[in-house]
Parts: structure tokens; C-alpha cells; sequence
């Protein structure tokens, strides 16, 4: 069967198993719709995170699942010709409100990017960044300390907090990065492809850690690696083309996808 | 054409021995391999020349000194120590502090000037301005950077120090001030355009992370831009105060040769190099002192730079965020 084009799948309905209820959600997404320029990159995206899951959003590369992920903290605000019409839902407050401040936005939703971005400051300052940058008040050496064991990497690092975070490992550089996030102390950590530059042994550092914050964190990531996708989440999201074809809980999605180009992608026939 | 009788012969020799053919076009080609070796030397010549000249200008300003000092008339602690520098008059001082005190006060007042638009203009023109504002504001930097000096030294005279005279009481017609602010303009497009350069390269990845935890554009600007390219802005600003320290023109005409011990910016002053311009005019005789001097005041100016080119490797070394 050929794969649908962007023509036929105007109109389409997601295919949604288990919805995750208004109530449940941290993060509501709603008739979401995203322009680079001329280009519709999103297509009226509709749908709830549940608080406290991980998310996994797959699909073909050029999809939109990333733009989809950096809706949610307004980084494509950043992105001069991106237009977006609908609701990003956050705590049932819209974030694309006209009074809303997205740097505001930003402290409050962590993120981490593909290739691990530590500043070229010492281990320390990259972990208390943002408490600096809001005026931290507590003992900053503990919330380092704190964010960096939960990131899994004070063991490596506890001896060389002055050192470079670029005198790192790809892999502990992301877990540094991961720790950066975590000294927000937020709800939601967004994660874009987190482990696509990264060898095998840390991306299985980087999936336990994702497995071990469940519960206190609502994670939401982006993966082109289906594996992963089971691996580590609870709910999957997948999009072709701009549009969310189907969402469930991850299981079903891999072992029974109810909708036929999710079963192409999910069984390797293209991506 | 040489290719493709290659080419032929290579297919032909290939039926009969496919071993043979390998072999010979795996060979060792003698005639490029020769042009290419005349290039490296060729190319090595070039290097060699800024080499050279700067061993030559080394020697040279070298060997002169040493003769000024063995004169004499003049010794080491004179030249430091004395408070006069009247190369010149019948009664001569060898004192280089009237002269280092003014190179000093008119860079400074260029630095005061440079500095913060330099700066400034490099962070909007970095961070703030559209790719079109971009394409407009370089090229006239650019223009800016190649004004002739003497040029700039007109304009202070007789532009900027009637300005300045209509508000500041008892300004020289020749001044350290009006030199100085011109100087700074001139200087402008050295900061500016090197500093441009080492903010675009820090890489927007980084720009990405700290928006990504809920920075500002002022605190992405301070806190991440600013630090990681700090080594090009001290670089830019050390190279803007060597071209000041070494100015000539301006100086000469706008500054004017007192040399005098002032930091009074109203005043006229000499520079080492207004000194050494004014001196090379005047009818001293080759080999006498008063020529001499005119070299320890170069081999000084060039001890200065070369300080100041050390202590900003120092510093670039131990500041500057190695992202790379």
C-alpha cells in the first residue's frame, strides 16, 4: 500500500486509544496549528500528557514532532517566520496567551536537545545556571548536589564540580544537561531526540534515568528510535506529515496500532 | 587529453594483465610531486619574508638604541628617569616619560571612546540586528576603518576641537582630547568587527540552552554570548590599543609635540610617535644623538605592543570559555 499523502489525510481523525481525560493532563495540546513561513508544518494537533508518564512522540523524520515538542515550551517563538494558531494548555493555563511571558513559560518546562549543549562553564555553574538566573535563595550547593544525583552523574562528577562540563563524556555531558533541566525544579522536562548523538552504553544510562524519574516528572520525548520509545515510555504519540495519526498507551501502539500507516511505520516499511 | 589516453591505455593493458595495469596507475607521478614541491617552496619564500622583516626591524631599532645609550650624553637611568625630553636643545634631556605619559593619555581617551561603541555596536549588530541591518552597518564600518589617519587627523583639528572649544574652557587648538575622541572613532571598526565575528561563532546551540532555561536576551547576551566569546573581544580591543599606541598622524597634527608631563586633556602633548614623525622632519644629522634617540623611542613603542600582545595571551588564556 502506498503511503498517504498530505491531500488525503486532510480531515483525518486521530485514532485515540485510552484518551488521556482533560483532568489528567499537565500539558493539553488543542487544535494546534504551526506555519514556517508558507509551509504548515502542524496540522490542528490535538493532544493530552498525562502527568507524571512519559510520552513518547514518533514518526518519520520531517513530521513535526520536534516543532510539536518546542510548542510546548515556546521556543518556536524563537524561530522568526514560525506562525501557531490553537492552545498549548499548561496546568489549563494557555501558554499562547498574549499576556503570557514565554521566558516565563521556559523556567517552568525543562528541556534537552539533541546534541548535548553544556556552557563552557565548570560543572557547577552549568547545574546552578538557572537558580542564579532566577535569584535562588535556598543553599545552591545542595540543589547541585540534589540535581545532579538525580540526574544520575554525581558519582562521576562530585570530585571535579570546577572542571569544564565540556571535559565530559557525550554521555555524561547529556546527563549534565539533564541535571541543568532538573535545577529549574520543573514539572515538565521536554526531550528532543536526547540520545541520537550518543553511543550505545550511554543511551542506556540516559533510558534508565528517564525510567528512574517517572512519577516526579511528566516527561515528554521526541525519539526516532522505536525501541527506545518501548523502552522507556508509558504513552506513545505517532505523526506523519504534520498530523497526529494515532495516540495510545505504548504497548498497543507497538503490538496492535489500530491505524494502518502506523502499523507501516511501526513494522519498518518507511522512516 | 592526457587523461584520456590514460584512461585508454590503462583499459587496454587491463584485457591482457589487470595486475600490470594497477600497478602502473598506482605509480608514483614524479612530475606533479615536483610542481608541488617548487609551490612549498615558493610558498615557504613568502613566509619568510614577514620573517625576516621583522628580524631586520628588530636588529636594525636594536643596534641603533644600543649606540643612543653608549653615548655620553645619555644613560639607561636618564632615559627613565628623567622628567625632560628636549632631544633637541642645546641644553638635551633623554627623559621618555613626557612621551609615554602622552601616548598613554591620548589611548586612553580613544579606549574610553572605543570601547564601549565598539562594544556596543558589536552586540547589536550581533544579536540584535536583522540580516539586512547587517549587510547595511558592515561595509560602512568597514568604510570607517579605511579613512586615511590623515585624513582623521584634519577632522580633529578642525572639526572636533572647535566643538569641544565652544564648551570646554581653556582647550588648546592642539589637544590630547580632540586626538583622542578621533582616535576612538578610528579605532571602532577594529573592536566592533572582531567582536562581531567571536559572538556569531559561539555556537546557537548554546544561544538554545540558556533560552531553554528560561533566560532573557540580555541574560543569554551576558551570561552566555559575552563569556564564550570573550577571548575575540579582548583580542579586538589589545589590536584596537596597539593601533592606537602606534597612531601617527592624528596625534602629530591634532595632539601636538610638547612633550610635557600632563594629564590634563585640554593640554597639547607629545606621543613617542608624533616625536619620532616630527623628528624625522627636522634637520638632525645622521648619526648624531638627537637621531639616535629617535630609535630607543621606537624600540620602546615596540617593547610597549609587544607587553601588551603578551599579557593578552595571558589574559585570553586564563578568561576565555573554550567551547570547541
Amino acid at each position: 500500500m502506498a503511503l498517504p499523502t498530505r491531500e488525503q489525510l486532510k480531515g483525518l481523525q486521530t485514532v485515540r486509544t485510552e484518551p488521556v481525560e482533560d483532568n489528567d493532563a499537565v500539558v493539553s495540546i488543542k487544535n494546534l496549528n504551526l506555519w514556517y513561513g508558507n509551509f504548515h508544518a502542524l496540522l490542528d494537533n490535538t493532544v493530552n500528557f498525562p502527568k507524571g508518564q512519559v510520552t513518547a512522540l514518533i514518526g518519520a523524520s520531517g513530521c513535526g514532532k520536534s516543532t510539536l515538542l518546542r510548542c510546548i515550551n515556546r521556543m518556536n517563538d524563537l524561530v522568526p517566520i514560525a506562525r501557531i494558531e490553537g492552545q498549548a494548555l499548561y496546568e489549563g493555563v494557555d501558554l499562547y496567551e498574549s499576556s503570557i511571558d514565554p521566558v516565563e513559560v521556559r523556567r517552568r518546562i525543562g528541556m534537552v536537545f539533541q546534541k548535548p549543549n553544556p556552557f563552557p562553564k565548570s560543572i557547577f555553574d552549568n547545574v546552578a545556571f538557572s537558580p542564579r538566573l532566577y535569584g535562588y535563595k535556598g543553599d545552591l550547593n545542595a540543589l547541585v548536589e540534589k540535581s545532579l544525583k538525580r540526574a544520575a552523574l554525581w558519582d562521576e562528577v562530585k570530585e571535579k564540580l570546577k572542571e569544564s562540563g565540556l571535559g565530559l563524556s557525550g554521555g555524561q555531558q547529556q546527563r549534565l544537561c539533564i541535571a541543568r533541566a532538573m535545577a529549574q525544579e520543573p514539572d515538565v522536562i521536554l526531550m528532543d531526540e536526547p540520545t541520537s548523538a550518543l553511543d550505545p552504553i550511554a543511551t542506556d544510562k540516559i533510558e534508565e534515568l528517564i525510567y528512574e524519574i517517572k512519577g516526579d516528572y511528566t516527561v515528554i520525548i521526541v525519539t526516532h528510535n522505536m525501541q527506545q520509545a518501548g523502552r522507556v515510555s508509558d504513552r506513545t504519540v505517532y505523526m506523519h506529515l504534520g498530523q497526529i495519526i494515532e495516540e495510545g498507551p505504548t504497548d498497543q501502539i507497538f503490538t496492535n496500532p489500530k491505524h494502518e500507516v502506523t502499523e507501516m511505520y511501526i513494522s519498518g516499511h518507511f522512516g | 587529453m592526457m587523461d584520456k589516453s590514460m584512461n585508454k591505455n590503462a583499459f587496454t593493458t587491463s584485457k591482457s594483465n589487470p595486475n600490470q595495469s594497477l600497478k602502473d596507475s598506482l605509480q608514483k607521478r614524479f612530475s606533479s610531486r615536483l610542481g608541488e614541491n617548487i609551490i612549498g617552496i615558493i610558498l615557504l619564500a613568502c613566509a619568510a619574508v614577514s620573517v625576516l622583516t621583522t628580524a631586520g626591524v628588530v636588529i636594525s631599532l636594536g643596534s641603533e638604541t644600543i649606540s643612543f645609550f653608549a653615548d655620553p650624553l645619555v644613560s639607561v637611568w636618564s632615559f627613565l628617569t628623567d622628567r625632560e625630553w628636549t632631544p633637541f636643545f642645546s641644553e638635551k634631556h633623554f627623559g621618555i616619560t613626557p612621551l609615554i605619559v602622552g601616548t598613554l593619555l591620548v589611548t586612553v581617551i580613544s579606549l574610553v571612546v572605543g570601547i564601549p561603541l565598539g562594544l556596543g555596536s558589536a552586540i547589536f549588530l550581533s544579536e540584535f540586528a536583522t540580516d539586512r541591518t547587517r549587510r547595511i552597518i558592515m561595509p560602512i564600518l568597514e568604510i570607517l576603518a579605511g579613512i586615511p589617519t590623515v585624513v582623521l587627523g584634519y577632522f580633529a583639528l578642525f572639526s572636533i576641537t572647535p566643538i569641544l572649544k565652544s564648551f570646554i574652557p581653556g582647550l588648546g587648538t592642539q589637544n590630547a582630547l580632540a586626538a583622542g575622541i578621533v582616535m576612538g572613532f578610528m579605532i571602532l571598526p577594529t573592536i566592533s568587527s572582531i567582536s562581531v565575528d567571536s559572538m556569531q561563532a559561539v555556537p546557537g546551540r548554546l544561544r538554545e540552552a540558556a533560552y531553554g532555561l528560561g533566560s532573557t536576551k540580555a541574560e543569554v547576551i551576558t551570561k552566555v554570548v559575552l563569556p564564550a566569546a570573550l577571548s575575540g573581544i579582548v583580542a579586538s580591543i589589545i589590536l584596537a590599543m596597539s593601533r592606537a599606541i602606534g597612531e601617527t598622524m592624528v596625534v602629530t597634527l591634532a595632539a601636538g609635540a610638547r612633550p610635557v608631563i600632563t594629564f590634563d586633556p585640554r593640554d597639547a602633548i607629545a606621543t613617542m610617535t608624533a616625536f619620532i614623525a616630527n623628528a624625522a622632519q627636522s634637520d638632525q644629522e645622521a648619526g648624531s644623538v638627537g637621531a639616535k634617540a629617535l630609535f630607543a623611542v621606537g624600540a620602546t613603542l615596540f617593547l610597549i605592543t609587544l607587553l601588551l600582545n603578551i599579557i593578552s595571551h595571558q589574559v585570553v588564556a586564563r578568561f576565555s570559555e573554550k567551547y570547541d
